[in-house]
This record gives C-alpha cells, sequence and structure tokens, in this order.
C-alpha cells in the first residue's frame, strides 16, 4: 500500500472513532471520559488531515486553498477506486 | 448546511466487476429499507422534535446515512465497471441498462423506483422514533440477507461494516426514545404530542397550563 492510501486509511480509521463517538455523546452528554476521548482524537486528526491535504489534495474545502491549479475540483472522487 | 469530505466513509475497491450483485446491492440504495430513505427519513423528522437532543440524535444519524448512500453507490458504480455487452445480457442487466446504462439510479433490486412513501414523518417523536429502531433493523436484515448472497471479499467487506452501523444507530434511537419518555408523564406517554400540545413555558399540555405559566 503507498503512503496516501495508507494515510487515508488512518484517517478514515481515525474519524469513525469521532463519528462513533459523536453519537454515543448525543445520547450521553456528561461522559467525561468520552469527551475527553472525543477531544484527543479531534486534535490527531485534524493534524493528519492537514498533512494530508498539504502532500496530496484536499479533502474537504477548509483545506482547499490554491494558487497555480484550483486543486479541490482536480482532487481524485472517492468512488474511483478498485479497477481502472 | 453541509460540507463535503472527499473521502469514502470506509475504503471500497472491487476488482471483478459482476452485474448481477449490484442489482441486488442497489436496493440498498434506493430500496425500501436503503440509505436513501433513511438518510432522508431522518433528516425530515428532525424539524418536529421537541427535544433539542433528539433532534442531534436525528441529525448526526441522518448524516452518517449520507455517507453510506455514497458507499452503496460505490460498490454499484465498481461492480458495473468496464462491462462487455455480452456480460450485460448475460447477467440479467440489460432492462436496466436500457434505462441507465451504468449510471446509478435511486431503486430496489426488483426494479421498483425510489419513492418517499418508504418512510414516515408523523409529526410524533414516540412514533417517529420507533420506527427509526425498525429502520435501523430492517436495513440490517437486509445487509444480512445480501451477505448470504455474495461471496466476493471485496464486496462483504463493506457491507459488513455497513450491517454493524445499523445496530449502532438502533441502540442509539433506543437511547433517543429513552431519554423521549424520561420527560414525559410515565403514567401515560401519550397523553400528548409534545411535538404539538407542548407549553414552551412549563413543558406541560398547553390546553391544560397556559392559564398558570
Amino acid at each position: 500500500m503507498d503512503n496516501e492510501k495508507q494515510m487515508l486509511k488512518d484517517i478514515s480509521m481515525i474519524d469513525f472513532v469521532l463519528v462513533d463517538l459523536m453519537l454515543y455523546l448525543d445520547t450521553h452528554p456528561y461522559d467525561r471520559n468520552a469527551m475527553e476521548y472525543y477531544n484527543h482524537y479531534n486534535r490527531i486528526k485534524n493534524r493528519m488531515e492537514k498533512e494530508f491535504s498539504m502532500k496530496y489534495y484536499p479533502l474537504n474545502k477548509n483545506m482547499a486553498d490554491s494558487t497555480k491549479e484550483w486543486r479541490w475540483g482536480m482532487a481524485p472522487l472517492p468512488w474511483e477506486g478498485g479497477c481502472r | 448546511m453541509w460540507s463535503y469530505e472527499k473521502r469514502l466513509q470506509y475504503p471500497i475497491n472491487i476488482k471483478e466487476p459482476n452485474a448481477k450483485l449490484a442489482q441486488i446491492i442497489i436496493s440498498q440504495y434506493g430500496g425500501p429499507d436503503g440509505e436513501m430513505g433513511a438518510s432522508m427519513r431522518y433528516l425530515s423528522q428532525r424539524y418536529s422534535m421537541p427535544y433539542r437532543e433528539v433532534a442531534g440524535v436525528l441529525t448526526d444519524i441522518g448524516t452518517e446515512e449520507l455517507a453510506h448512500l455514497e458507499m452503496v453507490a460505490t460498490i454499484v458504480h465498481q461492480l458495473t465497471r468496464n462491462l462487455s455487452m455480452e456480460e450485460i445480457e448475460k447477467s440479467g442487466f440489460a432492462n436496466y441498462y436500457v434505462d441507465h446504462t451504468v449510471g446509478v439510479w435511486p431503486q430496489a433490486a426488483g426494479g421498483v423506483p425510489f419513492n418517499a412513501c418508504e418512510f414516515q414523518v408523523k409529526g410524533d417523536i414516540i412514533t417517529d422514533l420507533t420506527e427509526d429502531m425498525a429502520a435501523e433493523q430492517k436495513a440490517r436484515s437486509t445487509y444480512d440477507n445480501i451477505l448470504r448472497v455474495i461471496k466476493d471479499p471485496d464486496v462483504c467487506d463493506p457491507i459488513r461494516f455497513l450491517r454493524a452501523r445499523e445496530i449502532v444507530h438502533f441502540q442509539r434511537f433506543g437511547e433517543a426514545l429513552r431519554m423521549t419518555q424520561d420527560k414525559l408523564n410515565s403514567k401515560n406517554f401519550y397523553a400528548f404530542n409534545p411535538g404539538f400540545d407542548m407549553c414552551e413555558d412549563c413543558g406541560g399540555n398547553k390546553d391544560e397550563c397556559c392559564k398558570t405559566c
């Protein structure tokens, strides 16, 4: 697996932790341990997304700052995987 | 509002196209218990929810369903890539092909188009949350049925992920229903519809309390 794919997989894994924790916190809004987990992984995820966007392509519009070409529009589409 | 993330919630890389499978799996795109119905159900039910926490659960689960909708579409798309005319005819895909080529269109496995009648917005929190719990179980059963039909590990893997999420969502909706009942009269949860009859000042029935608060 190349570095781009591996990094994208890591981001997906960490974002999954956040999605699942978010739903848990929606129904357990006073669970301090869960909030600590959320804050911790959210910081890591933001850092990883920024690094990925600088190295490869922007994953969302907040990371889409461009100079020579519009990087957001040129980025690969999520459904392109598998055999081409 | 929403903003888009340019990645799938769970990776999908299917190596072997298979139009027969695509025709089965498309049911989770636009079928009776599919992700289109799921996302539209939860995102539409939010507005008449009397409690902020419950509207929050519906927003976040509805949003995750949109990511699942994209995953199911990706599976269908990758299963129908690079098909020859012969494969299309042999796999029984010609009926779909004639109307949509290999585009992804919301329909059930049996060809029935997506229809908003596949879900309800009743404007009653107990009714709507009970439907949501049933919807998650119906989607889980559909994924179980799909997993009995397919053998390709590239397809099974993301389908198993989607199946597991239905169980988590069922759990959260159950908790949302419990939170709702905690706020209502335990002697009669159906005494009034808090989305319609509730006094904004005291949380009681507005027909009975408005003279005092």
